[in-house]
């Protein structure tokens, strides 16, 4: 039997036009209003209270769900639902995945964790890639580290700047899920344009409006479903500048008063 | 009777995954039975029982339990056989990391879990190096990054086996698990069939239930260790 693993060459040339999550149910298991599409270079943003089941949508992407997850939903490639072989090469392959995970487990230096991950990648330059990873890391964390740190011994923010920088720099997948960029401590505004710098699927669970309007369309969650879609209209992009604006002055000030210096 | 025998360190989910893969199959109208063998105590034929999956859970108490597993095989094959069951899996608990439970023409899967540490994929040794699937849990507490690193070592340990990511608390995998379950080596009978690895000798004072420390205790098959600088005596 071949491995996703093995297969990787073969599912990196292969990007699906569409991906679709069939309509399941709420916790009370309610049928969903509809199926989703998502479509590359299209980003979705997915809104709702804490328990809502936004990141159950995004789990239910990434483990190719087949009606086994709590939901009942199932994915679709370009319509229709993967065949076993598929399956096995895609796992693991299709989605680059950004959790709310903030902390690392493994009891590896940072150097010798990105670089493993640069081979398991099939990176042409392990060394070079793993770099640029760590450099990138430390450009949208607040205190830069060494890459002989262990990678436990970091703090929050910069678990989440490598984990961001690792999955924007070292991944081939078609689709990407983010949750929750925003509780990161790192450089929101950097660390997204440095996600966002490829024609993927994006999916973004989010409680902040800027990221929200940053996105085309917004699923609204409730009790475990989606609820309804919004299209972004004109008028919400205004507001998207004006709020934008704003958060620019707050991290202007914010830097001044981190570094002791008057605030004009 | 379709064979699977299921390894893996104490606690990594091995139970949990097994109950919900059989719970799959048996939505498809096929039946598994359980043989657990563990070392002192277990509370795993509950959790088999209360999802209605037929179990006998068995200990070796005082005796080696890789010896007791490898002594039981046959007793063990005859009474899952016997509950008319098509897939009869035994899921052992309490083997050291010396030791490997797969047996040759049945399918072997190896359990581990996310949160064990890098190193543990080449420390668990044959059970994972000899295995046919090895089946990852508690992928959802760690980054994508660390669950593919993880499976690199795991890789790296076994060139040849199936890794799969399973979440043993929802189910997640467990359907996939199940097909693979379904496509077991149908045996029909395990005598004769022989262990992909051996088992430790031994037979010394303290197979015999010594409990004092001491040289003047020690008898028959012992072998005295070599420390760094010191000759052994």
């Amino acid at each position: 039997m071949a491995d996703g693993a093995d297969a990787g060459a073969k599912a990196r040339a292969w990007a699906p036009a569409s991906l679709t999550l069939t309509a399941g149910r709420d916790k009370s298991g309610r049928p969903e209003a509809g199926d989703v599409v998502l479509r590359p270079g299209e980003i979705t943003a997915l809104l709702g209270p804490t328990g809502s089941g936004k990141s159950r949508f995004l789990s239910d992407i990434e483990s190719l769900a087949c009606g086994d997850t709590p939901t009942g939903r199932r994915l679709l490639l370009d319509g229709r639902s993967p065949d076993a072989d598929e399956r096995f090469e895609l796992q693991g392959r299709l989605v680059a995945q950004l959790t709310q995970n903030m902390n690392f487990v493994l009891d590896l230096s940072v150097r010798d964790f990105v670089l493993t991950h640069a081979l398991s990648r099939e990176a042409p330059d392990p060394q070079e890639a793993a770099r640029r990873v760590i450099a990138a890391a430390n450009s949208l964390a607040g205190e830069p580290f060494d890459p002989g740190v262990q990678l436990t011994q970091l703090s929050g923010g910069q678990s989440r700047a490598l984990m961001i920088a690792d999955t924007a720099l070292l991944s081939w997948s078609p689709a990407l899920l983010i949750d929750e960029i925003e509780n990161a401590g790192v450089d929101k505004r950097r660390a997204l344009d440095l996600l966002l710098a490829s024609d993927k699927i994006v999916v973004i669970a989010t409680h902040d409006p800027v990221l929200a309007l940053s996105a085309d369309r917004r699923l609204v969650f409730e009790h475990g479903a989606v609820r309804m879609t919004v299209v972004r209209t004109g008028e919400e992009r205004d507001i998207l500048a004006r709020l934008s604006e704003m958060e620019r002055e707050t991290t202007r000030v914010r830097a001044l008063l981190r570094k002791g210096e008057p605030l004009s | 009777m379709r064979l699977v025998t299921v390894a893996g360190p104490p606690s990594c989910g091995k139970t949990s995954v097994v109950a919900k893969a059989c719970g799959a199959l048996r939505e498809l109208g096929r039946s598994c039975a359980v043989v657990k063998f563990d070392c002192l105590q277990s509370r795993d034929g509950e959790i088999y029982r209360e999802a209605g999956i037929a179990v006998s859970v068995v200990f070796s108490g005082g005796l080696c339990p890789d010896h007791f597993f490898a002594t039981n095989l046959e007793e063990a094959f005859a009474w899952a056989a016997g509950t008319g069951a098509e897939t009869g899996i035994i899921e052992t608990a309490g083997l050291c990391n010396r030791c490997s439970p797969h047996i040759r023409g049945a399918l072997g899967i190896c359990v581990i879990d996310n949160l064990m540490g890098i190193d543990a994929p080449e420390k668990i040794g044959p059970m994972l190096r000899l295995a046919d699937i090895v089946i990852v849990t508690k992928g959802d507490l760690v980054s994508q990054a660390e669950r593919e690193v993880y499976r690199y070592r795991i890789r790296q340990m076994n060139g040849r086996a199936v890794i799969r990511h399973v979440n043993g608390l929802t189910g997640q995998g467990c359907a996939d698990l199940a097909a693979i379950l379904a496509q077991a080596p149908d045996i029909k009978t395990v005598t004769d069939m022989k262990l992909r690895f051996s088992m430790p000798a031994a037979v010394c004072s303290y197979c015999l239930s010594e409990t004092r420390i001491g040289s003047r205790y020690q008898k028959g098959n012992v072998k005295k260790a070599r420390f760094a600088g010191v000759s052994d005596g």
